[in-house]
């Protein structure tokens, strides 16, 4: 049985907002990686968390519209997540892969909206890498796939983009000095591509367990 | 508020002329307007305009181009113009967009012809397939970092925290955006201050093909949604990287006199970045526009170009 789900307009974009638990406190919003959706439950790492939990699909993918002709950045599924908090007020964010990277950009960009950013291992974690990839054009992505999400295009282009270090350290720091927190940023991940690398590097940032991170996440206000 | 009577859909200007030829391209479901101006079997040649224009700034200098004998091609890129709105806009898939343009013209190598952001689009095409492109000429559209201000750290930062703040707003209204509405004049007015050095009655030209004529008065085509500055980690260099690689001839030409919508761009900052066969034109009496300030020498320097690759 699938968790009910809040449909959210981000432009010409319509988003799948899902809500898999309930729960008192400050909902932990989950952001998958790329190429994956929202999960049907709460995964069982993840039960500990008081408040209620929610999923964002990202643009193209999960049960969110797939729009006409690529043109994926993350910081356009920075403004979907932006979707979501103006929906659901404060929460706190668990992003995998992909997912990590855009919670920790909307983290430093929405500083008094996300009270905490935990950022997971997952597909779509590196990029493009810090550098521009060796250009490529794919003009076509032949027939259409089985099923609409995710987006083919999404698939190529997120996996394309480029990450620098500079760029996503500027974001951590944005989220220690605005949102008031001593720690705004939880790394719990194994895998450190230089962006995620130089974010560790930052005040207000730490390594630790996703169980440490929760529980600290949790407490604040 | 009415359109004012005697604010007519049709103005002249001296010079332009608009396309004989229109049809639409599918880029994987964004329609996109392409033009034509001359004889359908002459060489072909592609223009791409830059960020917030449309193909109808080349209406100086394409005929000239056809007049010339060559076969012109302008587009609207995703957004702009006439070409269809769409979700998501980046720089990939404008150049994407351009690679679907140029195989609706010829399975041939093309001689292709940017101004400013269309300038950086054609050399990562070029980059990307070399066997497409002929020639590049780049108008005023070489990046450099030098009207980036240096400022302290911690005022970068809060002058980011404001942009982001500001960006995520905007994204926040755009399902309902709409332009403003406006005369001829008006929106001719506040192109102006993109086109500072643009005669007024040039810009009323364009007003009444990249707007379109509503109840309550005129509105720009362009897509609401789009912002200034691009959204993300884009640096210049990232463009400039592009140029060293090329294979073909490239005439990169410059505007000296500074923009607001140019890069600031010396003949120093390309030089050491030329391909082998690659040169650069300073001009220092012509803002970004080139192409519009002085079409008839822009013209003749594509012409001469176009003269070195037989």
């Amino acid at each position: 049985m699938s968790a009910p789900v809040t449909r959210l307009q981000h432009g010409r974009v319509t988003l799948a907002l899902h809500h898999l638990s309930d729960g008192e406190g400050r909902p932990l919003l989950l952001l998958h990686g790329l190429g994956e959706r929202t999960p049907d439950a709460v995964p069982e790492r993840l039960a500990g968390w008081p408040g209620p939990v929610v999923g964002l699909d990202l643009t193209g993918h999960g049960a969110s519209d797939v729009p006409a002709g690529g043109g994926y950045y993350c910081e356009a599924l920075m403004g979907d997540v932006d979707a979501a908090l103006a929906h659901l007020g404060p929460c706190t964010v668990h992003g995998r892969g992909l997912g990590a990277y855009v919670a920790l950009l909307i983290a430093g960009a929405r500083p008094t909206l996300v009270r905490g950013a935990v950022l997971a291992d997952g597909p779509g974690l590196a990029g493009g890498g810090p550098n521009p990839p060796a250009p490529a054009v794919v003009t076509s992505l032949g027939p259409p796939p089985p099923v609409p999400t995710p987006d083919p295009w999404a698939m190529l282009e997120l996996s394309r983009d480029v990450r620098p270090p500079d760029y996503a350290a500027t974001y951590a720091r944005l989220a220690s000095v605005n949102s008031g927190l001593d720690v705004a940023v939880a790394v719990v991940g194994v895998n450190r591509p230089p962006w995620l690398e130089a974010v560790v590097q930052e005040p207000g940032v730490v390594a630790c367990s996703l169980a440490e991170a929760l529980e600290r996440f949790a407490a604040v206000d | 508020m009415n359109a004012p009577a005697g604010d007519d859909e049709t103005r002249t200007y001296p010079g332009a002329r608009r396309p004989d030829r229109q049809r639409r391209v599918d880029a994987n479901g964004v329609g996109i307007a392409v033009y034509e101006w001359g004889d359908p079997d002459a060489r072909p040649v592609l223009l791409t305009h830059g960020g917030f224009d449309f193909a109808a700034t080349f209406d100086l200098l394409a005929p000239l181009l056809a007049d010339a004998g060559l076969r012109v091609v302008g587009w609207d890129q995703r957004g702009h113009g006439s070409s269809d709105h769409a979700a998501l806009y980046a720089f990939e898939a404008d150049v994407r967009d351009a690679a679907i343009v140029l195989d609706s013209i010829s399975p041939e190598p093309i001689d292709v012809v940017g101004h400013s952001k269309g300038g950086s689009v054609l050399m990562q095409l070029a980059n990307a397939l070399p066997h497409r492109v002929r020639s590049l000429v780049n108008l005023d559209g070489v990046p450099a970092g030098r009207n980036v201000p240096d400022i302290p750290d911690h005022q970068r930062t809060k002058l980011m925290a404001e942009d982001l703040t500001a960006r995520l707003d905007h994204r926040r209204r755009v399902a309902t955006l709409q332009r403003k509405p406006g005369t001829i004049a008006e929106l001719a007015e506040r192109r102006s201050r993109m086109n500072p050095r643009l005669d007024r009655a040039w810009l009323e030209y364009l007003v009444t093909i990249g707007a379109r004529r509503d109840p309550d008065g005129w509105r720009w085509r362009i897509d609401p949604a789009m912002q200034m500055g691009g959204f993300g980690p884009w640096r210049p260099e990232w463009a400039l990287m592009r140029l060293p690689d090329l294979g073909m001839p490239v005439l990169a030409v410059l505007g000296l006199v500074p923009e607001l919508m140019g890069w600031g761009t010396r003949a120093e900052d390309v030089e050491p970045h030329l391909p082998p066969d690659g040169r650069v034109v300073a001009l220092d009496d012509v803002g970004h526009f080139v192409h519009i300030e002085q079409p008839r020498r822009i013209a003749d320097l594509i012409l001469e170009h176009l003269e070195r690759v037989p």
